[in-house]
């Protein structure tokens, strides 16, 4: 009988605790709700906060949307779907924000994807690389930000098609990213080529690979080039064993993410040199837009920028961007703002598809080398993503029916 | 041929490596039956410092001096925690250590970040052993080679310290018999501390040792925890030469499995464990668990259920309760509506641990097939949400009842583990069955329908199914079904002789826990709307225990406390930092050294005093 008051009394004192816990926010501002995987993936999301904070300041530096500040609500998801579906819950119900956006795997971007179609709010996904996102599950309130895995996959598979090798051999970890990661590029690929021979996989389960058993096995399939789509710990345990192993010498191996400095600096001086990898050079970009941001974030933080800063503050650009066009809070205004909504990004101007919500943010190709015991891009080119996406036309058909 | 030959040396360096990280565990389960959950944070924290102090001393000698020096701060490290932790808490129920471990798991996972900042770290090669050598025309990392020797090595020292030694010999005494020792007039609790310094040592130098090979960083720990508490198992509880057999076992099947199946390494040491517990009961070179004393303060109170004021006293609370939505937001009633369902998740895990005296390290399994029963309902057959309901809770009953029959015929740990064994099979076919399940991505949309829709609605029925599968639960426990169970967990041998049959009784039990998970993990998906696999992955079985234990598993209702407490306080830290996990391991470090008997064990302990003392 003290137990279930117990119970009330403890769910009672939560609650008071939480809604007293809002500060009283000034009637001028607009808010916008932001979700991430801050203690769960920090090595990305840290520099992405860095990211949308910078955004956030200058915005507001310059007058905020419209005469109004911008407030940004931030609450870490701990790499979990359900706990995401709560934050965002809180987010909307609770603190009334507008929009929703961030998340980085992809299965939480899809869970809030769906939140937002339900609550009919508008999601700006930032870094959740499925295609399902915007096409076999897109849906009306949600847009997003990162090249998709279709993406990177068609600028690695134009690259590829260009070589020599004939054999190819496959490892990426074993779930979705992975799985239609290697999908797509022997798609691409073999469509462009159809002299290619697939010879080997292998699918380590993500974060645990054993490291010499993979590459023993792809080595004996003899492949004359291999298509690598493992990033983080797995990596390095992967260019540990395949450089002692030999596995990488006379072989082209062409690399998923691999150029992102989340990635390719802790690899120090044992990165891979050769691989023709997409990432993001950050002291290679020329174009102005990226200097001025450049000199801004180093400024601020005193560190150099990551993907993820990038990630984040374009985001928060781009939300401020659909604000600025909407003229108002309303969600099917906002959606409708989004829809070809242009935003000036440290990789140039881009646009969100109407077709399908993707943005026709690019990534940078080239190759790994190494420069002062350190990993670097060489050979680089920004490819705009608009250009590896399937026609407006044709993605239509990809998204379900509303 | 020699490719074969080269790919079975490459195993043994992934078993010695593996050999390693877990024999340190399998030590201190086989002499304090402390399942150390925090034995992967410490094996991190090796590799942590092992990183510090060999990038500091940059010198040949001082990177191998780094690694022992590591292995050693860790180890004392480990050792102040079993001092100031765990030998507080020896005496209450054995779970309450794994809950403390874990509270101790997750605080550290947090601390690295903040200590060693967010990026991973790549640590130096060893020095001499950079490069490979050529071994039947391949190449063959020199290192590798090394951890080959290392493995047996360590595997004949540890042998010998406990064989060979007057030190090994009261341990295993006090393996055998604690209480006998101590009568002899041995100082246990130093001995206890030593064997933990040890286990602890081997597992940072485990982790230390990883450093040439891969990259340091927050995740080490949770990619090492379960496999080597899976070849601990497989080998026999506290059987260290089994623990290396199971190690080459699994390192050898990995690395010929993936040559034929490219994908087998997500569940290869869950299935071997799952088929050996099932032909060995006690793994490999286990022996039969020796009946162990029954832990003090397992149970302070005599249960009762409640009398009829009492019962008026609740259906008023629930009333009240059924009141909420008139004066409170959405937002309130859905995380409301949260922990309700953990409250119902949290019973029936408490009904199995409680009073059957089976602890499950698999329950979200049910929870989880409860959750993916609803969804397809919806997804495959269109069903509406209420038969959908009802899809979600049979198939996590008929889950429950083919896995229970294999599951309750082992018992303790072993019991433990296979439950595990099973959950991760279930879980790694949601993972991988994409076409039906929708692989890691989940299946999204899985909404209730129109009269549940509004948040108020929807809490409405949450509480109804709670309360009412609450009260179920609590007929079932106090019916003569309930008092067969208890019986048989206090003793077996006696029940069975007044024709109990422990195997049906207990396979009952199972099944209908499972199937009030079921209804929970059901609710939870529309609560969602989406299911993902880590519906029914290991933290959610953990955090199951967690509620159970906080609570208090020798009462009746600790389950229903602790997952309003642990669920409404995770949900609430969550919103408010990002160092959740740091905060609420704290927080169960906390409550375990002050309530060892759980929060209702404490109050209810309070209020009987005098009960308590007349306690022989």
């Amino acid at each position: 009988m003290k137990i279930v008051s117990a119970v009330l009394a403890s769910v009672t004192l939560a609650a008071a605790a939480a809604g007293v816990s809002i500060p009283a926010r000034a009637q001028e501002t607009i808010k916008i709700g932001e979700i991430n995987s801050y203690s769960g993936l920090p090595s990305f999301t840290e520099p992405y906060r860095k990211g949308w904070q910078l955004a956030l300041e200058e915005i507001n530096a310059a007058g905020g949307v419209d005469g109004k500040k911008l407030d940004v609500i931030s609450k870490d998801d701990g790499g979990k779907p359900a706990d995401a579906i709560t934050a965002a819950n809180e987010l909307v119900s609770k603190d009334g924000v507008v929009m929703l956006m961030g998340t980085f795997f992809s299965n939480i971007g899809l869970a809030v994807s769906d939140f937002a179609k339900q609550k009919k709010i508008l999601f700006l996904a930032a870094e959740p690389l499925t295609d399902a996102i915007t096409w076999s599950k897109g849906n009306r309130y949600t847009f997003r930000l990162r090249p998709a895995n279709y993406e990177q996959a068609a600028m690695l598979a134009e690259e590829a098609a260009k070589l020599p090798a004939k054999k190819w051999a496959t490892i990426a970890p074993n779930y979705e990213y992975g799985q239609s990661a290697v999908a797509v590029f022997k798609k691409l690929l073999s469509a462009k080529r159809p002299d290619i021979e697939w010879v080997g996989e292998q699918w380590p389960p993500q974060g645990k690979i054993d490291a010499g058993a993979v590459v023993e096995a792809i080595a004996k399939t003899e492949p004359e080039a291999i298509l690598n789509v493992t990033f983080g710990p797995d990596l390095v345990k992967l260019v540990r064993e395949g450089n002692t192993r030999g596995l990488f010498k006379g072989r082209v191996v062409v690399s998923f993410l691999t150029g992102e400095p989340e990635y390719l600096d802790p690899l120090k001086d044992e990165a891979p040199e050769g691989w023709i990898v997409t990432g993001y050079p950050w002291n290679a970009v020329t174009i102005p837009e990226h200097a001025a941001f450049l000199k801004a974030y180093q400024a601020k933080y005193n560190d150099y920028p990551r993907l993820g800063s990038v990630v984040g503050y374009s985001v928060m650009k781009s939300a401020a961007a659909i604000l600025v066009k909407a003229k108002s809070t309303d969600s099917e205004k906002l959606v409708d703002a989004a829809e070809g909504v242009s935003v000036d990004t440290p990789f140039g101007k881009i646009t969100f598809r109407k077709a399908d919500h993707q943005s026709t943010l690019g990534a940078f190709v080239g190759r790994t080398a190494l420069k002062d015991g350190k990993g670097v891009m060489v050979d680089v080119s920004y490819r705009d993503g608009g250009k590896y996406l399937p026609p407006e036309s044709e993605v239509a058909a990809l998204r379900p029916q509303e | 041929m020699t490719f074969f030959f080269n790919q079975f040396v490459t195993g043994l360096a992934s078993a010695s490596s593996l050999f390693l990280a877990a024999c340190g565990l399998s030590i201190i389960f086989g002499v304090s039956r402390i399942v150390n959950f925090s034995h992967g944070a410490f094996y991190m924290l090796g590799a942590y410092v092992a990183f510090t102090l060999t990038e500091y001393f940059s010198s040949e000698i001082g990177f191998w001096g780094g690694i022992v020096l590591a292995a050693l701060i860790v180890a004392g490290i480990g050792a102040l925690a079993e001092m100031a932790l765990l030998r507080r808490i020896y005496a209450a129920h054995e779970l309450l250590q794994l809950l403390l471990t874990f509270g101790v798991t997750l605080a550290v996972e947090d601390l690295v970040v903040l200590i060693w900042g967010p990026s991973d770290l790549l640590g130096r090669r060893a020095p001499g052993l950079k490069g490979a050598i050529n071994l039947f025309g391949q190449l063959y990392p020199t290192y590798d080679l090394l951890l080959i020797a290392l493995g047996p090595l360590t595997l004949i020292a540890v042998l010998l310290l406990l064989h060979q030694t007057r030190w090994g010999v009261l341990v295993r005494a006090a393996t055998q018999d604690r209480e006998m020792v101590a009568a002899l007039g041995v100082n246990q609790q130093w001995l206890f501390t030593g064997v933990f310094a040890l286990g602890i040592f081997l597992a940072a130098f485990g982790g230390a040792l990883e450093l040439p090979r891969e990259a340091v960083s927050h995740t080490m720990d949770l990619q090492i925890i379960t496999e080597v508490l899976v070849v601990v198992v497989i080998g026999g509880l506290g059987n260290v030469l089994g623990t290396f057999l199971a190690a080459i076992i699994v390192s050898e099947l990995n690395v010929f499995g993936i040559l034929i199946f490219p994908k087998i390494s997500i569940i290869l040491v869950f299935l071997v464990m799952a088929l050996v517990l099932v032909v060995r009961p006690w793994g490999l070179l286990g022996r039969a668990e020796t009946a162990t004393r029954a832990a003090s303060g397992l149970q302070v109170v005599r249960w009762k259920p409640l009398r009829p004021r009492d019962r008026l006293i609740v259906l008023a609370v629930i009333a009240a309760a059924a009141l909420l939505p008139f004066f409170c937001g959405d937002y309130f009633l859905t995380v409301a509506s949260e922990v309700l369902i953990f409250m119902l998740f949290a019973a029936s895990l408490h009904l199995l641990a409680s009073a059957g005296g089976l602890v499950s390290f698999g329950h979200a399994a049910y929870f989880g097939l409860g959750a993916y029963g609803a969804a397809l309902a919806l997804k495959q057959f269109s069903l509406p949400m209420a038969p959908g309901l009802l899809a979600g809770t049979l198939l996590g009953f008929l889950g429950a009842f083919v896995f229970g029959w294999f599951c309750v015929r082992l018992s303790g740990v072993y019991f433990a583990m296979l439950t595990l064994a099973f959950a991760q099979i279930v879980w790694s076919i949601a993972f991988q069955w994409t076409e039906v399940t929708g692989g890691d991505n989940g299946l999204i949309g899985i909404w209730p329908s129109t009269w549940a829709a509004s948040a108020s609605h929807f809490y409405w029925l949450t509480l109804a199914l709670a309360a009412g599968g609450i009260a179920l639960l609590r007929v079932i426990l106090f019916s003569p079904f309930g008092y067969a169970l208890r019986a048989l967990r206090d003793s077996e041998l006696r029940a069975e002789a007044i024709g109990l049959s422990r195997h049906r009784i207990q396979w009952l039990a199972f099944a209908a826990a499972g199937a009030f998970a079921a209804l929970a993990g059901a609710l939870y998906a529309f609560l969602k709307g989406s299911v993902f696999p880590d519906n029914l992955a290991i933290p959610l079985s953990i955090d199951g225990l967690a509620m159970v234990l906080l609570g208090g598993v020798g009462t009746v209702s600790g389950g229903i406390v602790g997952a309003a407490l642990y669920k409404t306080l995770s949900i609430w830290v969550i919103s408010h930092t990002d160092y959740s996990k740091l905060v609420i391991g704290l927080l169960i470090i906390a409550l375990v050294s002050l309530f060892p008997q759980g929060i209702l064990g404490a109050l209810a302990g309070w209020r009987h005093r005098p009960l308590k003392s007349e306690a022989p």
